[in-house]
């Protein structure tokens, strides 16, 4: 359970740190560790160089202004927990981030980290995801924008290229009165979640369902929006019935992965149980 | 590479490999075993020391990403002889068997009762979901920290 050697640099600048990323095909980033270090322990990942972002200034802010919310790459998830401002700006937010991993981890896994490591069950992927967020990449080319349903591409597989690295997350302006859930389920608390789904919907002024936007993790390679879900429930009111069609709907769009913990089958019923309850919540439950 | 952080309140400096965790420089080249290794992936929480406040793994931390830190280990938390309220709690509870867990289990509970004297059981299970224990069964951890929970709140904020 020891890395085998790497050359270690933390750089002060992002240029520096993109330059030395460019610099060596076989180095990698690290932040809060929190998810290389355990595939560093394993060896399945041996990087030549690590390129340490702990210096590297203006990573760490959460901003919210009318735009919606910027957090950069190297936001804790106990920042996110802490700060009081999200439980209006983002209540999906505050209340996932709560349910990451273990408390020792919230305290130094970052949104930047959790991005690129590209986990399919993660939860900051998914969120990113079914809120249709917008990604900054740095690299020697300079800076691009990625929308979040197009960054991640399979498993631990992004289009982030070498010598780039993600700046900043911006989720869209939340708007009052959104009705919302989030539901995972693990086998132990903490773990990565078998599945799990993110939900948010406004309502026209009869109370139907308006703009719905739905999204899965844990049961597919990446974290995905339902679409089939989200036409279905616009346009409607949210009584058992419909919940129930969703529910059915959501198993039948997910292709979830067959492996030792769940067979396919178990993690399709868990998707349907979670889209159930998430819309069942959310139709008791407003945000300010 | 050259490292320097506070450990326990003293100043030190080690020469380590980038590539060594937190905790085998903790334990290899400083000598404070108190702080175990169970998985050395991030999974069993037995090496959870407090890094500038926070108590995080040590196993997934590098010991050079500690440059200019503080860090309290299991060592650092009873200056004295005495045992602390926290540690007093947990005999009192017989909140170890093997003390395999504990000192994870003690830094944990400490940065936890530190930030939050109010605490209440669900919060400190939610908390301690982190560390592994396969002797207690845990019910007697949670009745010690909770237990403990009045000294913290004693303590003067600056």
């Amino acid at each position: 359970m020891k890395p085998a050697p790497f050359e270690y640099q933390a750089p002060a600048t992002l240029r520096e740190a993109v330059d030395l990323l460019a610099s060596d095909p076989e180095a990698m980033v690290i932040a809060g560790g929190q998810s290389l270090m355990p595939l560093l322990a394993l060896r399945l990942a041996t990087p030549s160089l690590l390129v340490d972002l702990r210096r590297v200034p203006g990573l760490d802010a959460i901003a919210i202004d009318d735009s919606g919310i910027r957090l950069g790459a190297r936001v804790r998830w106990r920042d996110i927990e802490d700060d009081r401002r999200l439980e209006t700006a983002h209540p999906l937010l505050r209340e996932t981030i709560a349910q990451v991993a273990h408390y020792q981890i919230r305290n130094r896994g970052t949104v930047g980290g959790s991005l690129a490591h590209a986990d399919p069950a993660a939860e900051l992927p998914g969120i990113a995801v079914t809120c249709d967020a917008e990604l900054t990449l740095v690299g020697v080319a300079g800076t691009r924008m990625v929308r979040a349903g197009d960054f991640f591409t399979g498993p631990l597989t992004t289009v982030r290229q070498h010598d780039e690295i993600i700046t900043e997350l911006h989720l869209p302006f939340w708007p009052s009165g959104r009705r919302w859930a989030f539901r995972e389920f693990a086998q132990r608390r903490g773990d990565f979640s078998l599945a799990g789904i993110a939900l948010f919907y406004g309502e026209d002024q009869e109370g139907r369902v308006a703009n719905a936007h739905v999204g899965v993790i844990g049961a597919c390679d990446r974290p995905q929006r339902l679409m089939e879900v989200e036409a279905l429930l616009n346009g409607r009111f949210i009584d058992e019935g419909l919940i129930r069609e969703a529910a059915e709907t959501s198993a039948r769009t997910v292709d979830p992965p067959e492996d030792l913990h769940a067979p396919a089958a178990y993690r399709r019923a868990l998707v349907a149980t979670l889209i159930e309850r998430g819309l069942r919540s959310a139709a008791q439950h407003r945000s300010a | 590479m050259q490292v320097n952080f506070k450990l326990n309140g003293t100043p030190v400096v080690v020469d380590v490999e980038p590539r060594m965790h937190l905790a085998d420089c903790l334990r290899d080249e400083l000598r404070q075993t108190g702080t175990h290794l169970g998985c050395e992936h991030g999974v069993c929480g037995a090496c959870t020391v407090i890094v500038d406040g926070a108590a995080i793994r040590s196993c997934l931390m590098l010991a050079v990403q500690a440059e200019g830190s503080s860090i309290v280990t299991v060592e650092g938390l009873s200056t004295e002889e005495a045992l602390t309220p926290l540690q007093t709690a947990f005999r009192k509870h017989h909140a170890l068997q093997c003390g395999f867990c504990t000192p994870g289990m003690l830094t944990t509970a400490h940065a936890l009762l530190a930030d939050e004297p109010d605490a209440d059981a669900d919060r400190i299970r939610g908390v301690l979901s982190g560390n592994l224990c396969r002797c207690t069964g845990y019910i007697p951890i949670i009745d010690a920290v909770l237990d403990a929970r009045a000294a913290y709140r004693k303590i003067d904020k600056p």
